[in-house]
């Protein structure tokens, strides 16, 4: 193939050039199997259609003072609580305790819709869905809701407050299209 | 394998490693200085680059089966989905699909290469042997893999390959239904062809390892034939034949990528963009091309094998059909034992180049007449390059193996070489 | 001699892979068209897009589902988000059940589907005199010819010939296979008003119809070709290198 001749004393110079080479393949190489390994990884991300359905709206009216309802969003329950006046005022009031991750309950709703509070219902702790939606629930030490995974206890704000868990439990991005009516995500 | 003479790695944390398991002399020993024959042309860089197919069909693969749905209501649908929606989908189905078509390539190139070299003979029977085996392997993946997507072609592709099983004596309805799982190609078949689909290819992975293994033993072939006789006759596989297979495998990605990114339904039909319908069967049923020279051996039986003068058929045309088709791949595992010419490589044996390259060309125009209807010239076209393939392996070589001269090979790989050095 | 034989059986391998694939072909010679998306670097037209999008959905849409393609996706013909949301308003959807389990009816999403103007394949027939309109989302890979035949087709209508008898319901077609068609021509001059002052006819409609069906089919086209080109020069800058390097370290061999 090659018909040049390369003479022996030529031997010298040669390292610099083939190293040269060689750095460059090994770059090209590694910046090519980078490029091959991002879509394989990024395949597992949401595909379009499923961040498309990734909103949901709804409809608040029938939801009685007092009471709680659990919608599906992105595959996961979201608690809707229709909280009492004695409950805002615990929430209120513990503002000012010793809380594990501070946040005050105007963080944790809507300006001037104080009395509904929106929260992924997903435990922070281990991703276990706490009781407390429905009026038999065991709601916990703190009138909230209760983890039975691993006993996490939860105020009326869903904030935590006894219990392995970390945080209080999320709120998601949400809007109110009307006084009846919230869109979440 | 075994770790009686080990050199000593400079890395700690390697001789820690190479001590108790020695991956690394291994590696070392197998692909660092291998002794490989100096001579080797670019033909010899397609086992790596078939390599590198097998792993990218796996890897894409892999990715398709976390998207795709393997049922019959939802699987054409799922693939569109895949197209349309998951991140980088159509990519990996376009590689995948296009992968399929290259993978062949390589493989058919190999596959030359292997018996124009005479790569078949002692000491390298088994080699060969293990050779053919993925060969069938690949076949059944590709065809189980065709059939996923639940387009028209996927499916009547299924029910005419299925049916070839029907062929079989007394037992051949029984069989087809077992492979359907029910009355016709349905969700049970397309569910197991899925599970098979997956499955296949790491058995594919084993007997490649096997086949580099067995490669290991023999040492290559190389284009004269001749063995090494010593260190001046070879070179270590790195870094001259990593770097030589890299530069072969890139110049064969070029392509590959052309198709897949700018012609990347070329290789496919049509039809398979139109669901499944069992009422409807396209006008023209044709499988992938690289069954084609197979399809035409299958359809080139056209009549039944009787007993003369008698009425008594001992083969009809449709079991004729699909016994001269596995016969033809059959053949490929007796090469090895029917070629006993002592003399290796078809540039030593010019009355088998000429037969063989015959033979190349005729499954070239067998592939053609697969592709057409099955009428006209194309009919006796295909019966006679079906004789001349069947000729080739059981007439014209046991008649060379007697008659072609023996000739007179060079002494060794590193005179040939150097000789021709000097003519050029 | 070695190469050539090598360069060869390259040439026919791939030769006769692509070959195989229109291998069967039918008899009808389907003219070719200059479209924008044509080539590596082609890409679609913006403007014949949305007015193909605006002939299916007034003319096509009446028979032909194109159940592969969702509102959202739309986008990508130009159109802003409120556009997108405006036209999937224009239909409405069955839902439910609601918190009742009565199913309701509901305007379109961007997330939905396009509408399907028939229940089921069986309605669908029935409406038809027995021809099924074929799902038009995969039409231009559905068929030989792609976009040339869509255009063939729809601009292909004709009397038929001395000699020929059309049966009830059925239509000459010049390019459809066989030559008779279920599909009464379905475009005539000024049945769709351009808004961009392009002219309102059938051969106008025809053309931008089946640019946009290829964008149905292969909406990720133009991102495809994109990268494909990205990738191709890597490789090849890549390939020459290796080259390099191989020559570099082989040049020792041959001549000792």
């Amino acid at each position: 193939m090659s018909t040049k001749p390369t003479p022996a004393n030529d031997q010298a110079d040669e390292p610099t050039r083939r190293d040269f080479l060689y750095l460059t393949a090994a770059a090209f190489g590694v910046v090519g199997a980078g490029s091959v390994a991002w879509p394989l990884i990024d395949q597992m991300n949401p595909a379009a259609d499923t961040l498309a359905l990734s909103t949901t709206e709804v409809d608040l009216s029938p939801i009685e003072e007092g009471q709680a309802i659990t919608v599906m969003w992105r595959g996961k329950p979201v608690f809707i609580r229709h909280r009492t006046a004695k409950e805002i005022e615990e929430a209120k009031a513990d503002d000012s305790a010793d809380l594990r991750d501070p946040q005050t309950d105007a963080e944790r709703v809507k300006e001037g819709h104080e009395k509904w509070l929106v929260m992924v219902g997903i435990c922070t702790h281990l991703g276990c869905v706490p009781l407390g939606q429905k009026d038999t629930d065991v709601k916990g030490e703190y009138d909230g809701w209760f983890c039975p995974c691993h006993g996490s206890h939860y105020d009326s704000s869903g904030r935590i407050r006894k219990g392995p868990a970390p945080t209080n439990l999320a709120v998601p991005e949400y809007t109110f299209l009307n006084e009846t009516t919230i869109k979440i995500g | 394998m075994g770790s009686g003479n080990r050199e000593k790695f400079d890395n700690p944390v390697v001789e820690w490693v190479d001590s108790r398991l020695p991956v690394f002399t291994l590696m070392q020993k197998e692909y660092g200085v291998f002794p490989t024959p100096k001579n080797f042309n670019y033909f010899w860089n397609f086992g790596a680059i078939a390599m590198v197919m097998l792993v990218t069909m796996i890897v894409t693969g892999i990715a398709l089966a976390m998207h795709y749905v393997p049922h019959a209501a939802m699987a054409f649908d799922s693939v569109e989905r895949i197209m349309r929606d998951v991140n980088h989908g159509w990519l990996l189905r376009y590689l995948h699909a296009n992968g399929a078509s290259f993978f062949f390539i390589a493989v058919y190139i190999h596959i030359f290469r292997g018996m124009y070299y005479g790569s078949y003979k002692n000491p390298r029977e088994l080699l060969w042997i293990l050779g053919v085996v993925i060969f069938l392997l690949m076949m059944a993946t590709a065809f189980m893999g065709y059939v996923l997507p639940w387009g028209q072609m996927s499916f009547w592709g299924a029910t005419v390959i299925t049916n070839l099983f029907s062929a079989i004596p007394l037992v051949g309805d029984s069989i087809v239904t077992l492979l359907w799982g029910g009355f016709s190609v349905d969700n049970p078949t397309l569910n197991r062809f899925f599970a098979l689909h997956y499955l296949l290819p790491f058995v594919i992975f084993a007997v490649v390892f096997l086949h580099v293994w067995a490669l290991h033993v023999t040492g290559s072939n190389n284009p004269l034939g001749i063995e090494p006789k010593g260190k001046q006759d070879t070179l270590p596989f790195h870094p001259y034949y990593t770097i030589k297979d890299t530069f072969g495998l890139l110049v064969f990605l070029l392509l590959y990528v052309g198709y897949a990114f700018f012609a990347p339904n070329d290789l496919g039909h049509p039809d398979n963009y139109i669901p499944a319908d069992p009422l409807v069967t396209p006008a023209h049923i044709v499988p992938e091309w690289y069954f084609l020279p197979f399809y035409a051996i299958l359809r080139a039986i056209t009549f039944d094998i009787a007993i003369p003068f008698t009425d008594i058929v001992l083969i009809s045309a449709k079991l004729g059909g699909v016994l001269a088709m596995f016969g033809s791949i059959a053949l490929l595992f007796a090469l090895p034992f029917l070629d006993k010419h002592p003399v290796r490589s078809a540039v030593f044996r010019p009355w088998f180049k000429i037969a063989f390259l015959a033979l190349a060309v005729v499954t070239f125009i067998l592939g053609v007449c697969g592709g057409k209807p099955a009428e006209g010239l194309w009919v006796p076209l295909a019966q006679i390059c079906t004789l001349y393939y069947y000729a080739f392996f059981l007439v014209i070589i046991p008649f060379l193996n007697k008659k072609e001269p023996v000739a007179k090979l060079p002494p060794s790989i590193h005179e040939a070489v150097l000789s021709k050095n000097k003519q050029g | 001699m070695k190469y050539s034989i090598f360069i060869f059986l390259m040439i026919l391998t791939i030769g006769f892979a692509s070959g195989s694939a229109v291998a069967a072909e039918s008899s009808h010679k389907i003219p070719h068209q200059h479209w924008s998306f044509d080539g590596v670097f082609g890409t679609y037209d913006r403007g014949a897009l949305q007015r193909g999008f605006q002939v299916y959905t007034q003319v096509c849409a009446a028979c032909h589902s194109m159940k592969h393609l969702s509102y959202r996706n739309l986008s990508a013909l130009g159109y802003s988000e409120a556009e997108v949301k405006a036209i999937a308003a224009q239909n409405t959807v069955t839902d439910g059940p609601d918190d009742e389990g009565e199913m309701f009816e509901r305007p379109m999403k961007p997330s939905d589907k396009f509408k399907n103007p028939y229940e089921n394949d069986k309605q669908a027939r029935y409406a038809n005199n027995g021809a099924l309109p074929p799902d038009l989302s995969l039409i231009t890979k559905a068929r030989h010819g792609g976009a040339d035949y869509i255009y063939a087709l729809l601009t292909g209508y004709a009397e038929a010939p001395e000699g020929e008898t059309l049966g009830a319901g059925q239509h000459w077609n010049k390019y459809m296979p066989g030559n008779k068609i279920a599909m009464a021509a379905p475009l005539s001059d000024d049945m769709v008003g351009y808004e961009d002052g392009t002219p309102a006819t059938l051969d106008q409609y025809a053309r931008d119809v089946s640019h946009f069906l290829t964008w149905a089919a292969e909406p990720e086209m133009e991102v495809r070709k994109r990268t494909g080109i990205k990738v191709f020069i890597f490789l090849l800058i890549f390939a020459g290198i290796m080259y390099a390097t191989k020559r570099k370290i082989w040049a020792g061999v041959k001549k000792s």
